[in-house]
């Protein structure tokens, strides 16, 4: 059981990575050591300034 | 849990552990012994067998073997000796870590990024094309390609962008071989990117048209990615895994779907014709590059990640569980005489360009040379994210050059031969199959297309219909049987239609942004990345660009594949000569002409094989390989009020002409911008190696690594020059 636990936790854990959905956890944790009176934004607000910047970058895709 | 955040306290102790090498032990000789002999054997059981059909096992036992035996000695060796990569070294995700361009990732989640990034519907379609030559020749070129040139150039690429703290190659050309060869080079990349889109969007055209179960799933895609946009940005902000897997849930509901509709009365509202689907695809690109990123194309690209990963590892159980039996031979006629239907030409050179992707893949170099770098916690890694992340979509080429042999020929040559040849019934195309040397039934064609639900697989040209119906011929063997058979065929449409569409997507808008840096420079306004009406300026420029070739290529007699097929190919690697060419020039000026081969050899026969193409695809008087020869040919009949075959009207006698002239100048426009470069980079190479001092370099300074990986003090620890 704890073994398959395990598991299904790396499992999460790298989609969390691949998918870029553990990004805001970074970016808190380094917002506190760099900011720490300035409040941390939500999830929300990080997720409308992520997709911001995306729009002015050039998405690196191949075929 | 945390991957990448390097607790500060984990610096080195001053002075830091003594550099270990890695020793040779016996074991690792006996297991490095095994792995050779696995690997031999493979290419033994290949090498020996003739007229007998064998296990598609031997093919993967050779891959592997060479893959790991390539892995583990050659990318060492170009890490060591040639770019000396240094673990003291900080990486520019070390240096310039801002938490959201630069940061230090871990190296199995950025592999998978980057294998997401550079793998998609190329390695799926070459191969099978590549099979009109039989297996043998294909399995070679893909996997000493890869060995030896496509990974190599992905990795040096890496390599050299991560110590300019993630230049692009259009950068790192300007600024190590000149604003002419620079500028050349941008120019190539942006036509080749229009070749590239122009052909993709081609292979969906023709496995979509005319089937009504393949256009409703592919269709939902859109909604469901909208859905997965909105719910991202407005329900659950960030939850990106719970998001996708809904995402992936309810693509499979629409494959199901899709097999409801097939047999309802709303079938004739899905079966679209070639030309309807190019304008919905036209117009699809246009409003993608225009909508914010939020609503299609992040989440299609969320959607194309999981699907990726997953049916990956699906086939590759598959065919590894199924062990099917090649029908193909292994090396047929074709390779010699170069008559072959699906593609014209004799094996050198035309197999190495319809193999690009899985080989040697120009492209990657652009990925390579973007987000990847700023990512790389240790110089070291560029092995295992470089060098490995192409193995692997070798590794895929492979499958799908498996998933085409396992056809019976016949049947291969009724899906991919030009509709000219294979006339309108079955009846005609087992005539045509024939008359190429194979056989097949016209009930047997029926009966084909029946077990996967599809009205005809006749001319179905592209290589993704052929790839579905031999992964389906696959996937029943292992999971469901043969009632599974036109689930699978659709479910292997659909993830091929949804990787072409994510291209689509991004590589318009890549394409919209180049155009706009360049158009930038001669009217400052338009290449301002927020104002409006530039934007849709330039998106309509790019999609009108790749929509005209898609459209021509659609409705050209001839077949567009065929036609088109070579362009995109020789396109394609000779963006790869243009990467070597800078990595090769960058070696000579860092002082290492000793290991330039590493390179250089890669580069010599690439710049050897799309020459050769491009000069015969120009200059060749046979009419079915050169396109000014074919042009000349039916402009003369014409002129002559003669209809040769392939057109049934005069319309279809000027379309023929104007394509190929068409087809043949934008090659000779590839093949000078390409010259430029190569002369460009050799001037370059001569100045550095006549000067007696060395020219001054672009790298990043050295800057003392402080962060410490634990996985990486183990045998694999590599210390360069500087330590």
């Amino acid at each position: 059981m704890r073994a398959v636990r395990k598991a299904l936790g790396t499992v999460l854990w790298y989609a969390r990575e691949l998918t870029g959905e553990a990004e805001y956890d970074r970016y808190c944790a380094r917002h506190r050591r760099h900011h720490p009176h300035a409040p941390v934004p939500t999830r929300r607000e990080y997720q409308r300034m992520r997709t911001l910047q995306r729009e002015c970058e050039s998405p690196g895709r191949c075929c | 849990m945390s991957t990448s955040a390097v607790p500060e306290s984990a610096l080195p102790a001053p002075g830091g552990p003594p550099p270990r090498r890695s020793r040779t032990t016996p074991k690792s000789i006996l297991v490095w012994t095994a792995v050779a002999l696995v690997g031999a054997t493979g290419w033994a059981v290949l090498a020996l067998s003739r007229d007998e059909e064998i296990s598609a096992v031997w093919l993967l036992m050779a891959a592997l073997g060479s893959y790991a035996i390539g892995y583990r000695f050659y990318s060492r060796f170009i890490a060591r000796r040639v770019l000396e990569v240094d673990d003291t070294r900080a990486t520019p995700a070390e240096r310039l870590e801002d938490g959201v361009d630069y940061h230090p990732t871990d190296k199995r989640v950025l592999f998978g990024h980057h294998f997401a990034a550079i793998a998609g519907a190329g390695p799926l379609v070459g191969p099978v094309l590549a099979a009109q030559m039989g297996y043998l020749p294909g399995t070679i070129w893909i996997i000493a390609g890869v060995i030896f040139g496509g990974a190599v150039q992905d990795m040096i690429v890496l390599f050299f962008s991560m110590r300019r703290d993630g230049k692009s190659l259009g950068q790192m050309a300007r600024d190590e071989i000149g604003r002419v060869g620079g500028a050349a080079a941008l120019i190539g990349v942006f036509a080749i990117m229009i070749i590239l889109l122009a052909v993709l969007a081609m292979v969906v055209v023709n496995a979509l048209a005319e089937s009504a179960w393949g256009t409703f799933s592919v269709t939902m895609t859109i909604p469901i990615a909208l859905f997965m946009g909105f719910y991202l940005r407005y329900l659950r902000p960030g939850r990106v895994v719970e998001t996708s897997l809904i995402g992936v849930a309810l693509l499979l509901l629409a494959i199901l779907g899709g097999g409801w509709i097939q047999d309802s009365s709303l079938a004739e509202h899905f079966v679209w014709s070639p030309e309807t689907l190019v304008f919905c695809l036209v117009g699809y690109g246009f409003v993608a590059s225009v909508l914010p990123v939020w609503m299609l194309l992040a989440p299609r690209d969320y959607l194309s990640t999981f699907m990726k990963v997953g049916t990956i590892a699906l086939m590759a159980v598959g065919v590894a569980v199924a062990a099917p039996t090649l029908k193909a031979e292994s090396v047929t006629e074709f390779a010699s005489t170069g008559a072959g239907p699906v593609f014209a030409g004799s094996l050198f050179p035309f197999l190495f360009i319809t193999i690009a992707c899985g080989a040697l893949s120009g492209f990657h170099a652009l990925v390579s040379s973007g987000t990847t770098p700023k990512l790389i916690q240790k110089e070291s890694q560029v092995r295992m994210i470089g060098y490995g992340s192409m193995l692997t979509e070798s590794f895929v080429a492979v499958m799908a050059l498996i998933a085409a042999c396992v056809l019976e020929p016949g049947l291969f040559y009724a899906m991919n031969s030009p509709a000219a040849l294979l006339g309108p019934t079955v009846e005609t195309a087992s005539e045509a199959v024939k008359g190429l040397g194979f056989s097949i039934t016209p009930d047997q064609l029926t009966a084909a297309a029946k077990a996967v639900e599809e009205q005809t697989l006749v001319g179905r040209s592209g290589g993704a219909p052929t790839l579905a119906v031999g992964m389906s011929e696959i996937f029943a063997g292992v999971f469901g049987g043969a009632g599974m058979k036109a689930f699978w065929y659709h479910f292997a449409i659909m993830f091929e239609a949804l990787f072409i569409l994510t291209t689509v997507d991004a590589g318009t808008r890549v394409g919209r942004f180049m155009l706009q840096d360049m158009l930038g420079n001669v009217w400052k306004p338009i290449g301002r990345v927020t104002w409006k009406p530039g934007i849709w300026i330039t998106s309509a420029l790019v999609v009108g660009a790749w929509g005209y070739f898609l459209y021509a290529g659609v409705t050209d007699p001839l077949g567009g594949i065929k036609q088109l097929f070579p362009l995109f190919g020789i396109a394609n690697q000779l963006l790869a000569a243009v990467a070597l060419a800078v990595t090769t020039t960058m070696l000579i000026k860092a002082g290492k002409l000793r290991w330039a081969w590493v390179s250089g050899i890669p580069l010599v026969w690439d710049v050897a094989v799309t020459f050769t193409a491009g000069w015969q695809k120009i200059f060749s008087e046979n009419p079915k390989i050169g396109f000014f020869a074919q042009r000349d040919l039916y402009a003369d009949a014409i002129d002559a009020g003669k209809l040769l075959p392939g057109a049934t009207n005069t319309d279809d006698m000027h379309t023929i002409v104007l394509n190929n002239t068409v087809d043949g100048v934008i090659m000779a426009i590839f093949l000078l911008l390409v010259l430029i470069v190569l002369v460009n980079c050799a001037v370059v190479c001569v100045r550095a190696l006549r000067s007696s001092e060395p020219l001054p370099t672009t790298e990043a300074p050295y800057v003392e690594s402080r962060i410490d990986v634990p996985e990486q003090r183990d045998s694999e620890s590599l210390v360069g020059a500087r330590s």
